[in-house]
């Protein structure tokens, strides 16, 4: 079968800009492709060029097996949700709702259907005769999503549809989205800057950073095999810890020596032969514990100077500084540490990767 | 902390001088604003009572006294007697003539108008500024300058001296400032909106029509009264462009007041200068609630 979206060799220019570069991306029927990155990266230009309102310099997007790359927006079989919902605002929700449908000449009964079908999904049928204005935030939130599900398209297109929501009101509509994304089967291609977002939702995550793509891959391929040190800093909160430090070949292993200001070196030892002299070594928070709580043969002990705890409830983030960085720690919540103090914790390099320092790609 | 009490006790014996300093303030304030209030509205107050006085008051009262016997034979005069040249009808078929004039003029400038802002605010262009920027010149044209080529435009359009033809030029200098109001409510309007719009399938039209033509009631009677009273009260293109039959009624107000023979009828030329200013003054009123409404109602900011 046919990938549901397939770009290949896209690039886009502003005048001499160029915006993104070389983009190749496929998703399969099912997939939810997240596209992540810190502002100004492009994922937001390359959805619109996915849905047809900006137009692309070179490459080709096919949709659902179909050559759409200079087909309008409304013939794509696509259906878009923007982060300002963009609702009509003098149309009531049933208007906003059946506009499409309205457009496209679909008879009376079908859109009653649908439109009926789509607010019970929604479980926004009170709200039907509402103008947009009256609604509040998330109730605007699921019109939008409820324009965009009775067009029943090929493809979804989210535009960071949670960002104008409160904290508490965006982790709700997010398991929504995952549950309505589980249910319909449908295939989704949504655009966010926050990784914790991509994380819960994506079945794919795309990283990109300057109109490049970074790292295409699943949520645990891209947390746990960051490609560069990019994508190890952006996704994780806190990020994963880069420590640079010198590597010593040893015995068939490495000793990895890490320096501290006015202490003794930190010495690791990794069981891999390929290091060079220089590395940054990406480890997890979670994979620095107190004493005592991690086994086996990748678990090392060292005792490090606390500079700074931040209990957060269910955790305690402890920090510390190695090689000249800021060091996170993610320990039990009813860790006893104090600032200044001295605390052993277990490194558990099970999970550690290694970043060449000048290109900060992966080793 | 010391200096702060120093302070709070130096300024107790200023505070009450200061009091009444403001008080005196206030009051020539208040003085001030009722003499320019006065300045203005003593025109109208003596065009109103003059109005409605008889010749034989007028020449025998003073001029700010109110009328002691109240007679509307001047405005009867004015609205359908009082002559303009050799004909002596009134006003009252040059009024139809502005109305016939003004009505089309403010809907066709104000229609082009919101969709050349519709235009220039949501589908931008190459080279968009630059016409933005001829059009705002067009606001700030001297319409003398322009007589001489326009009356040959009309001329080969077969437009001079009638109605229509004055409609025409009213809607082409009209589009300039209509352009710059539409142009400016619209782009505060989030483009997402046209995108979502494209999206389910609507296109240029369709989107003017059913999305943005109805968000904009409040700049639409913002450019109506505005437009109204630039048609209404223009002189310049009527006694130009117009023949004896098209005359709005500025041009034949002003021949009321001009060709009056033997004694001048105070009385009438007032009601006449009145009766051709009432119709801005209405719109003003009538639309000026419905801006206000439309202001609210048009809150809808996502």
């Amino acid at each position: 079968m046919a990938p549901i979206l397939d770009i290949k060799h896209l690039y886009k220019n502003y005048g001499s800009t160029e915006i993104l570069k070389d983009i190749n991306v496929t998703i399969e029927k099912g997939d939810f492709l997240v596209l992540v990155g810190p502002s100004g990266c492009g994922k937001s230009t390359l959805l619109n060029c996915i849905a047809g309102l900006e137009e692309i310099t070179s490459g080709s997007i096919e949709i659902d097996g179909r050559d759409m790359t200079h087909v309008s927006p409304k013939d794509r079989d696509i259906a878009m949700v923007f982060q300002s919902y963009a609702l009509y605002p003098t149309m009531s929700v049933a208007k906003n709702i059946t506009f499409g449908m309205k457009v496209r000449g679909i008879p009376q009964e079908e859109q009653d259907r649908k439109l009926s079908e789509v607010a019970k999904q929604l479980q926004i049928e009170q709200l039907l005769k509402r103008r947009p204005g009256q609604l509040s935030g998330g109730q605007r939130q699921r019109v939008a999503m409820g324009r965009a599900l009775v067009r029943d398209p090929a493809l979804f297109l989210f535009d960071e549809p949670l960002s104008n929501l409160d904290a508490k009101l965006r982790v709700e509509m997010r398991s929504e989205i995952k549950k309505l994304h589980h249910r319909l089967g449908a295939s989704m291609v949504y655009v966010t800057h926050d990784q914790i977002e991509a994380m819960t939702l994506a079945t794919k995550i795309v990283v990109m950073k300057g109109g490049v793509i970074q790292q295409i891959g699943t949520p645990s391929e891209i947390y746990n095999h960051p490609a560069n040190t990019f994508v190890a800093d952006f996704m994780g909160s806190p990020p994963m810890n880069l420590i640079p430090a010198r590597a010593h070949s040893e015995g068939n292993g490495t000793k990895l020596e890490i320096d501290r200001e006015g202490l003794e070196p930190i010495f690791l030892n990794v069981p891999r032969k390929d290091l060079p002299g220089e590395v940054v070594v990406g480890v997890r928070p979670e994979d620095l514990a107190e004493a005592g709580y991690r086994s086996g043969d990748t678990v090392q002990r060292a005792a490090i100077r606390v500079d700074m705890v931040e209990p957060a409830g269910a955790d305690t983030f402890v920090t510390t500084h190695m090689g000249g960085k800021m060091i996170t720690a993610r320990l039990h919540a009813e860790t006893v540490a104090h600032p200044g103090e001295m605390l052993d914790l277990e490194f558990d390099l099970e999970k550690v990767t290694f970043f060449e320092p000048a290109s900060g790609q992966r080793i | 902390m010391t200096d702060a009490t120093l302070t709070q006790t130096g300024r107790e014996p200023r505070s009450a001088g200061a009091l009444i300093g403001r008080r005196l303030l206030r009051w020539g304030l208040y003085a001030l604003l009722c003499l320019f209030a006065l300045y203005y509205l003593l025109p109208l107050f003596v065009m109103l009572t003059t109005s409605l006085k008889s010749l034989e008051e007028i020449r025998t009262g003073s001029l700010v006294a109110l009328p002691r016997e109240v007679t509307f034979d001047a405005w009867g005069k004015a609205w359908s007697g009082a002559c303009t040249g050799i004909q002596c009808e009134g006003l009252r078929p040059f009024f139809w003539n502005s109305v016939m004039m003004a009505v089309p003029g403010v809907l066709l400038s104000t229609l082009i108008g919101a969709l050349n802002g519709y235009i220039f605010a949501q589908w931008r262009f190459r080279g968009a500024n630059l016409f933005f920027a001829f059009l705002l010149f067009g606001c700030f044209i001297p319409f003398q300058v322009v007589l001489l080529p326009m009356a040959r435009m009309l001329g080969i359009f077969g437009l001079a001296g009638t109605i229509p033809g004055l409609i025409f030029v009213h809607t082409i200098y009209g589009l300039g400032f209509t352009t710059l109001f539409f142009r400016n409510y619209y782009v505060t309007i989030p483009h997402e909106l046209v995108r979502a719009a494209k999206i389910d399938g609507a296109g240029f039209f369709r989107i003017f029509w059913s999305i943005f033509l109805p968000l904009s009631l409040p700049i639409a009677v913002v450019t109506i009264i505005w437009q109204f009273t630039q048609i209404w009260n223009d002189f310049l293109f009527g006694v130009s462009f117009s023949s004896a039959g098209s005359q709005p009624i500025t041009v034949a107000l002003n021949n009321i007041v001009n060709s009056t023979t033997g004694v001048k009828e105070y009385n009438v030329d007032m009601a006449a200068a009145i009766i051709a200013g009432l119709p801005t003054l209405f719109v003003y009123i009538v639309a000026g609630k419905y801006f206000i409404r439309g202001l609210t109602a048009g809150s809808v900011k996502g």
